[in-house]
């Protein structure tokens, strides 16, 4: 049942995907891109990453787009026109999409890694929480802090930039 | 077929699970949807009563109509039918130049975040061995803050897709305040992940129970009905729920429980915060432009979203199912009954708060409510954090 959800929403995210390309109003492309998160995170439950997920609504979905939404809607863009295919460009693009998948699926098939079915996690299993929480203030506790301390001086230049009064 | 083996096949274990879930869900889902109508007539009759009026009390079973000779007025109870009948038998009307899809989109959304909510906050203990709650998830606090996060999208969505200027300052204004005030949301309900070490809400609630409401800052240790017959250890557990740890904690839990409180009103709208629907300045808002039962999902929406607000501030903060003394599901239906019973009566009593604050207090302007999310709530929220940190740290070693 876990496979057929994982088939389901891959199959959803992608169609979604595709949409952000295809569809010519921004607010359904922005609307698009969300409901892809959304099956993503969707992806990530039932891949058991409970946490992962949910955190994957609550940042990108809940918040980020939100953001790109609201500018957006801001700028009040129009819908873009529907252009003419150029059929050179569409071939040449189709050409290097498929030269590139072929060349993935050959790597993929041919490392021995992922032929090797991992084994389903038995025993009793710590809540992903704690085991991601572990990793990074345990693990990984000095990487950690050095991204905090540049996300800081990031948010502090932000906020001395915009303060400074034009001349 | 004979029954034993139809009886068999119901008892399966996943077979059990999928038909309680589809059980529980269709009977909370009912239960939140009379509560919320029940609500808009207390919030007419409370309205009224603070307002020294009398409100509705004339609407109820029109005997005239029959060929009686006088109405039963019923308290003003048919208005809870009235008015939904109302609202569904007006004209559906779409204006010229809205973008179709996203105006037919804008209601659905506004009313699926609430109703998601529901889906992880425990209504009561246990009834017949069954878990009263519909998904119990390891990170249910955060599941309730990314869904919600997402009910911003329908507001924002209706005020864009109308096509209109009023909808449209209503949509960016509560996005705005949505995103600011989540932050003190998400910010207050950290020290009590410190506190209680978990994020599933069944086990906050279950901390809840062994050591008080996280509100209350003496609780009884080991308190029962038994010792009510033995005063001797009645005595020795009342003193011994006296805890210098419980008092300390109990400041950053108050600090946490009023953020909290006052960012639910904020994130659903509600009076003194409903900047995006101001009536005076804005018409009605982002739901200006709708009419008939779209109207009718965006009422629907901010009762139900009230409702999930105050299951969750009860789940967290004033002990979800629980009550002093009374046990829960596993010592019989009947007091498993009352323990759903008890939550139900806490978030009403929550609900009333609510509209009792409406009619209350006057509107923000909207400086002051950004002013008020940015430089009150936020920086209390983040040092409420450490000092929540500092006492544990103190208190344990």
């Amino acid at each position: 049942m876990l496979l057929a959800a994982f088939w389901f929403f891959a199959t959803l995210m992608l169609l979604f995907g595709v949409s952000v390309v295809l569809l010519r109003n921004p607010v359904s492309c922005a609307m698009s891109l969300v409901m892809s998160f959304i099956c993503l995170a969707a992806l990530y439950v039932t891949l058991d990453a409970t946490f992962i997920g949910v955190i994957q609504v609550l940042v990108y979905a809940g918040a980020v787009m939100v953001l790109f939404l609201f500018i957006i809607m801001l700028l009040d863009l129009r819908e873009e026109k529907s252009r003419r295919l150029n059929f050179g460009v569409t071939l040449g693009g189709v050409l290097v999409v498929a030269a590139f998948l072929s060349i993935m699926t050959q790597v993929i098939l041919s490392t021995p890694a992922f032929a090797i079915p991992t084994p389903t996690i038995a025993g009793p299993q710590l809540s992903d929480v704690k085991m991601i929480g572990m990793t990074l203030f345990h693990s990984f506790r000095l990487p950690f802090e050095v991204i905090g301390v540049l996300l800081l001086s990031a948010t502090v230049g932000v906020v001395v930039l915009s303060r400074r009064t034009l001349r | 077929m004979d029954t034993a083996l139809i009886l068999h096949f119901l008892t399966t274990p996943l077979v059990f699970l999928i038909w309680t879930t589809f059980l529980k869900t269709f009977i909370l889902l009912n239960v939140v949807l009379g509560v919320v109508s029940v609500t808009v007539f207390a919030e007419r009759k409370v309205s009224a009563f603070i307002q020294d009026r009398i409100g509705p009390n004339r609407v109820g079973i029109p005997m005239t109509l029959l060929g009686g000779k006088k109405d039963i007025p019923l308290w003003g109870l048919g208005q809870m039918i009235a008015d939904p009948v109302k609202l569904l038998t007006k004209e559906n009307f779409v204006p010229a130049g809205v973008n179709k899809f996203f105006f037919w989109l804008a209601p659905k959304l506004v009313l699926l975040p609430p109703l998601l909510v529901l889906a992880v906050l425990p209504f009561g203990s246990s009834l017949f061995g069954v878990e009263m709650t519909i998904a119990n998830i390891n990170v249910g606090v955060l599941f309730i803050f990314a869904v919600t996060s997402l009910s911003v999208y329908g507001i924002t969505i209706a005020g864009w897709a109308s096509n209109s200027k009023f909808p449209f300052i209503g949509g960016i204004r509560s996005s705005s305040q949505m995103i600011s005030y989540e932050l003190s949301l998400g910010l207050s309900i950290i020290p009590i992940f410190m506190v209680c070490g978990t994020l599933n809400i069944n086990e906050i609630v279950d901390w809840q129970i062994k050591n008080g409401w996280l509100v209350a800052p003496y609780w009884p240790h080991g308190f029962s009905l038994d010792q009510l017959l033995h005063p001797k250890d009645l005595i020795h557990s009342l003193i011994a729920g006296v805890s210098l740890e419980r008092f300390l904690l109990w400041i950053p839990m108050m600090v946490s429980f009023v953020i909290f409180l006052v960012s639910i009103f904020a994130e659903t709208n509600r009076l003194p915060f409903d900047l995006p629907e101001a009536e005076q300045e804005l018409v009605g808002g982002y739901h200006t432009e709708y009419s008939s039962m779209n109207f009718a999902s965006f009422f629907l929406g901010e009762y139900a979203a009230m409702f999930a607000g105050s299951g969750a501030i009860v789940s967290i903060f004033l002990g979800g199912w629980s009550l002093p003394i009374i046990p829960d599901g596993s010592h019989g239906w009947f007091w498993g009954l009352v323990n759903i019973g008890a939550w139900f009566a806490k978030v009403s009593v929550i609900l009333l708060f609510m509209i009792w604050i409406r009619w209350t207090l006057p509107r923000f302007r909207y400086d002051q409510l950004m002013k008020l999310g940015w430089l009150g709530f936020f920086p209390i929220a983040l040092f409420n954090i450490f000092l929540t940190a500092i006492i544990l740290a103190v208190v344990h070693h």
